[in-house]
């Protein structure tokens, strides 16, 4: 027998599908995983090619960070300053309220309710993610904004002496603070959802080595449960973020949008916000304001977009000693 | 002998899991200063009892208790008996290492003070002396602010007693301490427990027979039979039990005849 020479070579090894059934499905899964970037690439075509009328006449940079919306004037002028840090004003306030609510409500469901307990609540949470976001906005207008203003009052009754809480016209409905607590009710099933997946995949002997060195609940939790589940936790965090920056119809509702930019008199009742502005105007825009509402889409995106991946790159990365 | 002081003891302790009665009437008593074996074959309630000798047992949901466990003659499930500060007492080491992932290796030693709140005068010698205790400071004392887990599994466990040992317990719980680990660590472990036994009272679960005879003054024999809650079948100096028992169950197990 001839010894064949390709004997030593390395064979590529076939790892396609025989059976019929397996290529259908094969070739359905690949269709549905690569049309998320076909998806992804056409938005952002369209939105480009929209967008680029209104950066070449405005200029990229006085466009991102100017701080004038005049539809009427000669020059147009369209510059999304503040409702790109209205934007984030709001997201950060929503972010500090559902923090700590929703590492609680994580805690509770996982370290201290009884199960069928736990199950009421984690479904309860789960469906607080399902409210769209429209009954949110109008229960925000009509329900909760009258009793948040209170809340804003006396905030500003005990603490007005520090800036943020100033609020001379003593006008405290449609405010960031008031948007912000909307927005925190929609990002709590995220952030708390997540937290919970974090913690229940904790290595419960670290739990009970804490226990065992004389910790109580809380310290156990402050020192080694939140210190390992941090990177999970803040994943968490920035996902909520992403939601936070772009919702729309809910803060619409509960905020008065104003180009007087608001750079943190969070009781005052004016502020911003990139989508709800683009929604509040585009009924009425002429072409180019368009072209500038579709440019404010764009940079919301990339923010998003740059807000997600960090998140996924946190979320992944940041815990070293998982094997 | 005779003069021995008991500072642990267990009196008729009974546990249960829901409606399962896992341990029955289970009387022993851990002379100071000595170490003893719980031996047994697998699900025989060993590891279930250690756990109810510094509360942590109360942690699983649904755990249910009776009988005593007396320590310095005090009943720690007694009213207004806070389960915190019995488990500065009685401290606790765990069958896998599990050092705190976060942490550093001095900063794992020091982290009972920082889960209590206790304050201690002079940190760095508390580090020192934990870790010489457990026999590991030569083997980490250039490289304190490593992570605890860049340490060998062996190491680990010894950081582990060293995070213990730093808390000043009387008592030392061990809870199959080798099972995770190679011959190697295992022994250096042993050695730790015999260089502390003069020094405090150990109880040590172990599905090793050479390890209880290598490191335990006494050994007591844990048996679950059919479905039966487990219960010490035989319970005296580890020599006698292991050479002349007084039941042939005893004899059965310590001879590798079952288990």
């Amino acid at each position: 027998m001839t010894v064949n020479a390709d004997s030593t070579q390395r064979r590529k090894l076939a790892t396609k599908p025989f059976a019929k059934a397996d290529r259908i499905f094969f070739g359905v899964a690949r269709a549905a995983a690569y049309s998320s970037f076909v998806i992804i690439a056409l938005i952002l075509i369209f939105l480009i090619g929209r967008a680029i009328p209104a950066f070449q006449t405005q200029g990229i940079i006085d466009f991102a960070f100017g701080s004038t919306w005049d539809a009427s004037a000669s020059p147009q002028k369209f510059q999304l300053g503040p409702m790109l840090w209205g934007s984030v004003l709001i997201s950060l306030i929503g972010v500090v309220i559902a923090i700590p609510l929703s590492i609680s409500i994580a805690y509770f469901i996982e370290f201290m309710a009884p199960k069928v307990l736990a199950k009421a609540v984690t479904t309860i949470v789960d469906l607080l993610a399902a409210i769209p976001s429209i009954v949110l906005g109008l229960w925000g207008a009509f329900v909760f904004s009258p009793i948040a203003a209170g809340w804003a009052k006396m905030l500003n009754q005990s603490f007005g002496w520090i800036p943020i809480f100033d609020n001379p016209e003593q006008n405290f409905l449609r405010s960031p603070f008031i948007a912000g607590i909307v927005v925190a009710v929609m990002i709590v099933p995220i952030i708390a959802s997540i937290t919970r997946e974090i913690f229940s995949k904790m290595d419960r002997d670290i739990i009970n080595a804490a226990l065992a060195l004389g910790g109580n609940r809380e310290s156990t939790l402050r020192k080694v449960i939140l210190p390992t589940a941090s990177g999970g936790i803040v994943g968490g965090i920035l996902l909520g973020l992403g939601r936070a920056l772009g919702e729309t119809v809910a803060v619409l509702y509960v905020l008065n949008i104003s180009f007087d930019i608001n750079w943190g008199q969070v009781l005052q009742a004016r502020g911003g916000s990139v989508a709800s502005m683009i929604i509040s105007k585009f009924g009425e825009a002429n072409p180019s304001e368009i072209s500038a509402l579709m440019a404010a889409g764009l940079v919301l995106f990339m923010f998003t977009l740059v807000i997600n991946s960090i998140a996924s790159y946190i979320v992944a990365k940041a815990q070293p000693w998982r094997k | 002998m005779s003069s021995r002081t008991y500072q642990l003891s267990a009196e008729n302790v009974n546990v249960w899991f829901g409606e399962r009665h896992v341990l029955k009437d289970v009387n022993l008593a851990f002379p100071s200063n000595q170490v003893t074996a719980l031996i047994g074959p697998s699900g025989c309630g060993k590891s279930t009892f250690i756990r109810t000798l510094n509360r942590m047992h109360e942690l699983i949901p649904s755990a249910g208790f009776g009988g005593k466990v007396l320590l310095d003659g005090e009943d720690i499930y007694g009213d207004g008996v806070d389960p915190v500060k019995v488990r500065l007492k009685v401290g606790m080491v765990f069958q896998k290492p599990n050092p705190f992932p976060t942490m550093t290796i001095q900063e794992n030693v020091l982290s009972g003070l920082k889960l209590s709140g206790r304050k201690n005068p002079n940190n760095e010698e508390l580090v020192e002396t934990s870790l010489r205790r457990a026999s590991i400071w030569n083997e980490v004392k250039d490289r304190l602010n490593d992570p605890a887990l860049s340490l060998s599994g062996g190491q680990q466990q010894r950081l582990c007693i060293a995070r213990s040992l730093a808390m000043g317990p009387d008592v030392l719980l061990m809870d199959e301490p080798c099972s995770a680990l190679d011959p190697g660590s295992t022994r250096r472990v042993e050695e730790t427990i015999l260089e502390l036994a003069p020094q405090m009272t150990i109880v040590i679960v172990t599905h090793n027979m050479q390890q209880a005879q290598r490191v335990a003054d006494q050994t007591a024999f844990f048996l679950s039979e059919d479905g039966n809650p487990g219960h010490v079948v035989e319970f005296g100096a580890t020599e006698q039990v292991f050479e002349q028992p007084v039941d042939p169950r005893t004899n059965d197990y310590v001879n590798g005849h079952f288990g």
